[in-house]
C-alpha cells in the first residue's frame, strides 16, 4: 500500500513545486467537414468541434478534483486549415472567416486556445497554402484564441526557402496588425521544421492528417519539481545528477499518463500521447532557467549552458519514455524567454543572447521561442533567423521552431508585457548585418544526406 | 474498489482526527488505514478510505473536507489513490 511519505511527496510537488497537467488537448480531424461552399464548411466545422469537445472542459475540471492536481489548460487542435479550406477559399479573407469560426467554437466550448490554423509547406505551397499564410496577420488580429503554425522544412524534404521568405514578411505584418497590443499576434504564430502531428502544446499544436478522427494528447510539466529534486544533490557527480532528473521525470510523466488515460475514458476518445515537456511559466519556481542554475550555471547563457541543457533534455526523455505507454509531441525542455522568469533575468543581466539561444535549440525541444526583438527588424533578417533555425532542425532530424515577436515601436532594452501565461520580455538585440541576397534566392534547400555524419 | 486518500496537514491540536472521523462516519465512508508523522513541525496524517458506499459524490466529500479543514485550521485533501500509485509504483 502507498505510504504516507509517498503521499506527502506527491502533494508537495503539486502544492509547492507547481507540478501540474499543463494541457489536455483534444485533437479533432476536420477532414470530413470539407465542402466547396464556404458557409457550409464553416457550419460543419463549428458543429463538429462543439460536439466532439462539448465535455472537454468539464472532464478536465472533474479530473482536477478527483486527483487533486491542477489541469491548467484545456485546448483543441484541428487538421491544418489550409487543407480543410482548400476547395472553399478563393481569397485570404475566406480563410479569415474560418479563423473567426474556430474562435467562436473555442469560446463556445470554453477552451483558451485552438490550434491548427496551419499550412504544411515543407516542400511546396499549393494556392490554398499561400492564401492561408497570407491571411495569418488578419486572422490573428481579428481572433483571440486561434493559434497558427506553418511547417516550412523537414529532414526528408529540405527547407522551402520561398516559404521562409514569405514567413519573414508575414511575421512582420502580424506584428503590425496587432501593434496596439504589443504585437501579440506573433505570440500565436509558430514556424516549424519537422513539426510533430501530435504536439499538445500551443501555439504550435495541430491535428496531423495521419491521426485518428479524435485523439487526446496530454502535456505535463513541472520544472519546479526537477529543480527542487536537484537542490538535494548539489555538488554530486553527473551520474547522480542524471539519475535524479530521470527519476523525477518518470514520476511527473506517470501523472500525465494517468490523467490522459482517465480523460480518454471519460470523453470516449482514444489516448494519443503524453508529451513530457518542462514548460515554464512566469511564476517563480516554475522555471527551466532555474534548473540550469541548479545544475551549476550562474545564469543560462554562461559557457556550459548548451551542455547542461543537452543533459537535462536527454534525461527528461529517458525518464519520461518508460513512464508512459506512448510518449510523443515535443517531449523535452522548453526554453521560451518571456514565459520564464529565470530566462528574462539572464537576458537582463546580459548573460543570454539570441545567438546563444540558437545554440541551445540544437539540443533541446523546439527553438527560438517567445523572443521579443525590435519592431524595425527587417523582413529578410527575420527570414534569415528562421532559415538558421530550420537548418538546425533539418540537419539534426529534430523539431525546431521560431516564435519571434518584432514589437512595433519598441527598441532594444524596452520591456514588453504580454500578460498571463505569455509573460513579459526585454527586447533583445538582433545581428544587424544583411542577409538580403541569401533570402532573395528562390526555391528550396535540398534534403540533407544522412550518411557521413559529422 | 477505488480507494481514496485523505491527507490532513497543519499544526497539531486536540480533536483533528475526531472531527474528520465523525464526518466520515456520518457519510458512510469506511476507514481502512490511518498513519501519521511529523514533517518539519507539521502534523501530517493520511487515511486510506473506501468512499464507494457513501451517498455523496466524491467531489462533494472532497469539498466538505476542505471546508472542515478551514474550520479547524488545517489543510484537508481527498484524492483518488491512483495518482499516488501511478507515481510511486511501477
Amino acid at each position: 500500500m502507498i505510504n504516507i511519505h509517498e503521499v506527502i511527496e506527491t502533494n508537495q510537488m503539486i502544492e509547492k513545486e507547481n507540478l501540474d497537467v499543463r494541457t489536455i488537448t483534444l485533437g479533432i480531424s476536420l477532414l470530413d467537414c470539407i465542402d466547396c461552399n464556404l458557409e457550409e464548411l464553416n457550419r460543419k466545422i463549428y458543429e463538429k468541434i462543439t460536439t466532439k469537445a462539448k465535455n472537454l472542459v468539464a472532464v478536465g475540471a472533474n479530473l482536477e478534483k478527483e486527483f487533486g492536481i491542477p489541469v491548467v489548460n484545456k485546448r483543441i487542435s484541428v487538421t491544418p486549415i489550409a487543407l480543410i479550406g482548400a476547395s472553399a477559399c478563393k481569397k485570404p479573407e475566406d480563410f479569415v472567416t474560418i479563423a473567426k469560426n474556430l474562435d467562436r467554437a473555442a469560446k463556445t466550448v470554453g477552451v483558451n486556445f485552438i490550434g491548427g490554423y496551419s499550412a504544411l509547406v515543407c516542400k511546396g505551397m499549393t494556392a490554398a497554402d499561400r492564401l492561408l499564410i497570407e491571411s495569418i496577420p488578419q486572422a490573428l488580429a481579428e481572433t483571440e484564441r486561434v493559434c497558427s503554425s506553418v511547417n516550412v522544412g523537414s529532414t526528408r524534404t529540405g527547407i522551402n526557402m520561398d516559404a521562409v521568405r514569405l514567413m519573414g514578411e508575414i511575421v512582420l505584418k502580424t506584428a503590425e496588425a496587432t501593434k496596439e497590443r504589443d504585437s501579440l499576434g506573433c505570440a500565436k504564430l509558430v514556424i516549424f521544421c519537422n513539426a510533430p502531428d501530435d504536439n499538445p502544446f500551443m501555439a504550435g499544436a495541430f491535428h496531423g492528417v495521419t491521426e485518428a478522427d479524435a485523439v487526446i494528447n496530454v502535456g505535463v510539466s513541472g520544472p519546479g519539481v526537477v529543480k527542487t529534486a536537484l537542490s538535494t544533490v548539489r555538488g554530486a557527480d553527473f551520474g547522480t545528477l542524471c539519475e535524479t532528473i530521470k527519476k523525477t521525470a518518470f514520476k511527473i510523466t506517470r501523472v500525465g499518463q494517468l490523467v490522459a488515460s482517465e480523460a480518454s475514458k471519460a470523453l470516449d476518445v482514444p489516448f494519443g500521447i503524453v508529451d513530457l515537456s518542462l514548460a515554464p511559466t512566469p511564476a517563480v519556481g516554475d522555471s527551466v532557467a532555474e534548473i540550469l542554475q541548479e545544475i551549476g550555471l550562474e545564469f543560462p547563457g554562461a559557457p556550459g549552458t548548451t551542455a547542461a541543457l543537452a543533459l537535462l533534455n536527454d534525461q527528461v526523455k529517458k525518464g519520461g519514455v518508460m513512464a508512459s505507454s506512448y510518449v510523443g509531441g515535443l517531449s523535452g525542455a522548453f526554453i521560451p524567454v518571456s514565459e520564464d522568469q529565470g530566462m528574462i533575468d539572464a537576458v537582463q543581466a546580459g548573460a543570454l543572447t539570441l545567438e546563444k539561444l540558437e545554440a541551445m535549440t540544437c539540443v533541446c525541444s523546439v527553438g527560438l521561442d517567445m523572443i521579443a526583438i525590435p519592431g524595425d527588424t527587417r523582413e529578410s533578417t527575420i527570414s534569415g533567423i528562421i532559415a538558421d533555425e530550420m537548418a538546425i532542425g533539418m540537419i539534426n532530424a529534430k523539431t525546431t521552431a521560431v516564435r519571434l515577436i518584432p514589437v512595433i515601436g519598441k527598441k532594444v532594452g524596452d520591456i514588453v508585457e504580454f500578460g498571463g501565461l505569455l509573460g513579459y520580455a526585454p527586447i533583445m538585440p538582433v545581428n544587424k548585418f544583411s542577409c538580403d541576397a541569401f533570402v532573395k534566392r528562390s526555391g528550396r534547400i535540398p534534403a540533407p544526406i544522412h550518411s557521413f555524419k559529422n | 474498489m477505488k480507494k481514496t486518500i485523505i491527507t490532513v496537514v497543519g499544526k497539531d491540536r486536540v480533536g483533528i482526527i475526531a472531527k474528520v472521523c465523525t464526518y466520515l462516519a456520518e457519510n458512510e465512508v469506511n476507514i481502512l488505514d490511518i498513519s501519521q508523522t511529523i514533517v518539519q513541525d507539521y502534523f501530517n496524517m493520511m487515511m486510506v478510505v473506501d468512499a464507494n458506499n457513501s451517498k455523496k459524490e466524491f467531489h462533494r466529500i472532497a469539498e466538505d473536507l476542505e471546508e472542515l479543514g478551514r474550520e479547524i485550521g488545517v489543510i484537508i485533501k481527498a484524492q483518488h489513490e491512483d495518482i499516488f500509485a501511478m507515481m510511486h509504483r511501477i
